[in-house]
């Protein structure tokens, strides 16, 4: 597919949807039809995703694995507040500049001459997006944590978002050498800008139905038997139907069974899981309140 | 295809849902990559492009269900002779049926109730999904007793169709056969494990039903009309005192984020105020080091008290709901007050801000309001003016210039004394006094309704419906 904006028209990482799934299988990244789909439409119309969901569902680990599985290099941005576009998109190398100036002091320079030199790429140090952009190899651009920025900040990422370009005032427009995939994760701690969001393709990660947690359990935890692997699945769904300040995430799924693997439990009984719910949960209500119901039939 | 995309987007609009122009060219560029037939991956690739936000995916699947019902090769309604999947699973089933000397003929009109329980039975604890499907459709066809042109709702259906199945006491057997096929005792835990699963399942099936249900209610009166009787408001803007079970428990979830919004933002309205007045000790420090010249002048910022929150809420049944969310909300949001104290009353009345300082769980201190708080006077009904009256008498002292008053309730008096000076009393001591009315505002003033008399001595009542309305006004409030 060609893009109209200019930009050099990219190969298709991906065959179709089946494809991306089973790709992203081979690197232990389990996918539903919906993650699949919607990164497969990504590559094809050439646009971010914008990820969200609860914490501790793998939506950073999306981005990793579409990486790996594409070969591409991951370049990340972490954002937080009072990120601004010195630390995300270009900063000029004051230093640099200035020693250029002195060394050059004395000699009869022309200043224009000499401005034109000290705004060139020697003396730009690319950040983040600017060096996904210019990049040669194929590059998979995560902006971790986008719902951090202030909303005057996300306005940084929009010309980069719809046109993978950057403009300088000193050097003009870069324009993207190949197009990226971006990933932008949010944790929906604020409503982002309609005009970040009408950019992106939308993709909601919950929480994985039992039998996808299973299978993540028996992906990432090694030599676990499938019994145990069903067992906690099944204790990690009925805790998170519980109302918990923080219903346990994939990654303390994972956590759980690694510590049940060490302690060479092969079944898990009422004991057991009141004495690991810790590692679980993380505040002390929401351990009390699971044990109570754990306890308690009926 | 462009002519139905784009009435779909049109359906969508009229659900509420904000779906711009430049999203709807996306998703028809986007369904182009996506194998038409593959219903799933054209339901995720118009979702990605056109709904932007979780708490709207679900109007998106009702409108998306309805609308492409019939579309699609599979979820034509069978009579019987189609050569479907799910139609030749079903022969297949009947023929075991048959071997096992059970007798089933010509479909399920020929089985007694239970044999189909016996049937049901055996696919939910086999977790059969294409077996549940099917039994979904035939029992629709069986028990809904539905006739083409009959006015009834949706619902009206489900409850029949249910009511024949008798799910509730599937799951008791189920559980009871699962015991009885396990080689040893089940532990509680497993047990309780086992019953989760199987109401998962059953949860399931119900779906199927009404999906069923909802299919042939298309076919009979077309997507258009069905669409415009299934559109659901969106949580933001359900209201309280009309919300079913469903509905409470989406709003519930929606508080959440919402309060963590709200809290970020008020947090940062407070940080980023206006510049106040020159602070001249500040600036002439600052100046030393310009040789005194004060070059840079300093402001001093100003800090806006933190108002101090007195609730007194009607947690009566019609807007006990209301009074519930209102409590959750400022809670959730506390740490902006510099003091919240609540009480509750029906038509007596009872301090609860211990119930809340107790615990951490607002949704444990809600339910200790509903059980422990001690609000009947008389008879139970809605007594604002007694309840006025008691509280200006026993808490009227702690009213002071920095605190603002909430009073919740649809001012439903139930024609008793008003005591609306009570009201007057507090709005002389009290910095501010609002009146939040779950009720819509053509109500207000009929029957016994008496805001309008409360309202005059206040400053300000608002209508508060939904959860738009409710975090608008606590905005304003901090």
């Amino acid at each position: 597919m060609t893009t109209d904006n200019g930009a050099v028209a990219d190969t298709n990482r991906f065959q179709n949807v089946q494809g991306v799934r089973d790709d992203l299988k081979e690197v232990n990244y389990l996918a539903d039809d919906g993650i699949a789909g919607v990164a497969f439409l990504a590559d094809r119309l050439g646009k971010p995703i914008l990820v969200e969901g609860p914490a501790g569902t793998g939506k950073t680990q999306l981005a990793k694995s579409i990486a790996e599985i594409t070969g591409s290099k991951l370049i990340r941005l972490q954002c937080y507040e009072g990120l601004d576009e010195s630390k995300a998109l270009y900063e000029w190398n004051y230093k640099k500049q200035l020693l250029r100036i002195q060394t050059e002091r004395g000699d009869n320079e022309d200043w224009t001459e000499m401005k034109d030199d000290i705004f060139s790429d020697e003396f730009l140090l690319t950040r983040p997006l600017l060096e996904a952009i210019t990049a040669d190899e194929p590059v998979v651009l995560l902006i971790d944590e986008v719902d951090r920025v202030e909303v005057e900040t996300e306005a940084l990422l929009l010309e980069i978002l719809s046109d993978y370009q950057v403009s300088i005032p000193e050097l003009g427009t870069i324009t993207a050498k190949q197009i990226p995939l971006v990933f932008l994760t949010s944790n929906n701690t604020r409503e982002l800008s309609e005009a970040l969001k009408r950019r992106c393709l939308y993709l909601h990660v919950d929480y994985p139905e039992l039998d996808r947690e299973r299978e993540i359990v028996l992906a990432k935890v090694p030599d676990i038997t499938e019994s145990l692997a069903d067992q906690v699945a099944r204790i990690v769904r009925s805790i998170r139907q519980l109302d918990l300040k923080k219903a346990p995430s994939v990654s303390e799924t994972l956590d759980w069974a690694r510590t049940l693997m060490i302690l060479n439990i092969d079944t898990i009984d009422e004991q057991t899981a009141k004495e690991t719910l810790n590692i679980l949960l993380k505040y002390q209500t929401d351990i009390a309140k699971a044990t109570k119901e754990l306890s308690v039939d009926d | 295809m462009l002519e139905l995309l784009n009435g779909f987007v049109v359906e969508l609009r009229n659900a509420g849902l904000p779906v711009s122009l430049t999203e709807n060219l996306d998703a028809m560029e986007a369904v182009q990559h996506i194998p038409i037939e593959d219903r799933d991956a054209f339901k995720y690739a118009l979702g990605a492009t056109l709904i932007k936000n979780h708490a709207h995916w679900r109007s998106f699947e009702t409108v998306f269900e309805v609308y492409f019902s019939l579309r699609g090769p599979e979820y034509k309604i069978g009579d019987g002779d189609d050569e479907t999947d799910i139609d030749e699973m079903w022969r297949e089933m009947q023929e075991q049926q048959q071997q096992e000397g059970n007798g089933g003929q010509g479909g399920m009109d020929g089985m007694t109730p239970e044999e189909i329980a016996q049937m049901l039975m055996q696919a939910l604890m086999n977790g059969d999904q294409g077996m549940m499907r099917a039994m979904a459709k035939q029992s629709v066809q069986r028990f809904a007793g539905m006739e083409p042109g009959r006015p009834v709702g949706g619902t009206y259906y489900l409850y029949r169709t249910l009511r024949n199945l008798d799910l509730d006491g599937m799951l008791d057997k189920m559980m009871e056969q699962s015991r009885e096929d396990a080689p040893d005792d089940l532990t509680s835990l497993e047990e309780r494990l086992e019953k989760e699963e199987y109401a998962d399942r059953i949860e399931k099936f119900k779906g199927e039903i009404e999906a069923e249900i909802r299919r042939r209610l298309v076919e009979d009166r077309g997507a258009e009309a069905m669409a415009k009787t299934l559109r659901k408001p969106l949580p933001e803007d359900v209201e309280f005192m009309h919300a079913s079970r469903d509905e409470m428990t989406a709003l519930k979830k929606s508080l959440q984020p919402l309060t963590r919004k709200l809290a970020a933002r008020l947090a940062r309205k407070r940080k980023h105020g206006r510049k106040g007045p020159l602070d001249f000790r500040n600036t002439v420090r600052h100046s030393l080091s310009y040789g005194g010249v004060p070059a840079e002048p300093k402001f001093k910022y100003p800090r806006p008290a933190k108002p101090e929150l007195m609730v007194v809420a009607d947690i009566s049944g019609s807007v006990a709901a209301f009074a519930r969310f209102t409590l959750m909300l400022v809670y959730a949001i506390s740490g902006q007050f510099s003091k919240v104290r609540s009480f509750v009353f029906i038509d007596g009345l009872d301090e609860v801000t211990d119930y809340f300082k107790a615990t951490e769980d607002i949704t444990e201190a809600i339910h200790r309001v509903n059980t422990e708080a001690d609000v009947v006077w008389v008879d139970g009904h809605s007594d604002y003016g007694h309840a006025f009256e008691v509280f200006w008498n026993q808490y009227g002292k702690d009213v002071g210039p920095k605190t603002t008053v909430l009073l919740l309730g649809d001012a439903r008096n139930n024609y008793h004394a008003s005591q609306s000076w009570v009201v007057k009393e507090i709005q002389q001591k009290a910095r501010h006094v609002y009146w939040l009315n779950p009720e819509p505002k053509s109500y207000w003033n009929t029957g016994d309704s008496i805001v309008g008399e409360y309202g005059t001595h206040t400053d300000g009542v608002y209508e508060c419906r939904n959860l738009r309305q409710l975090e608008g006004f606590v905005e304003k409030l901090a």
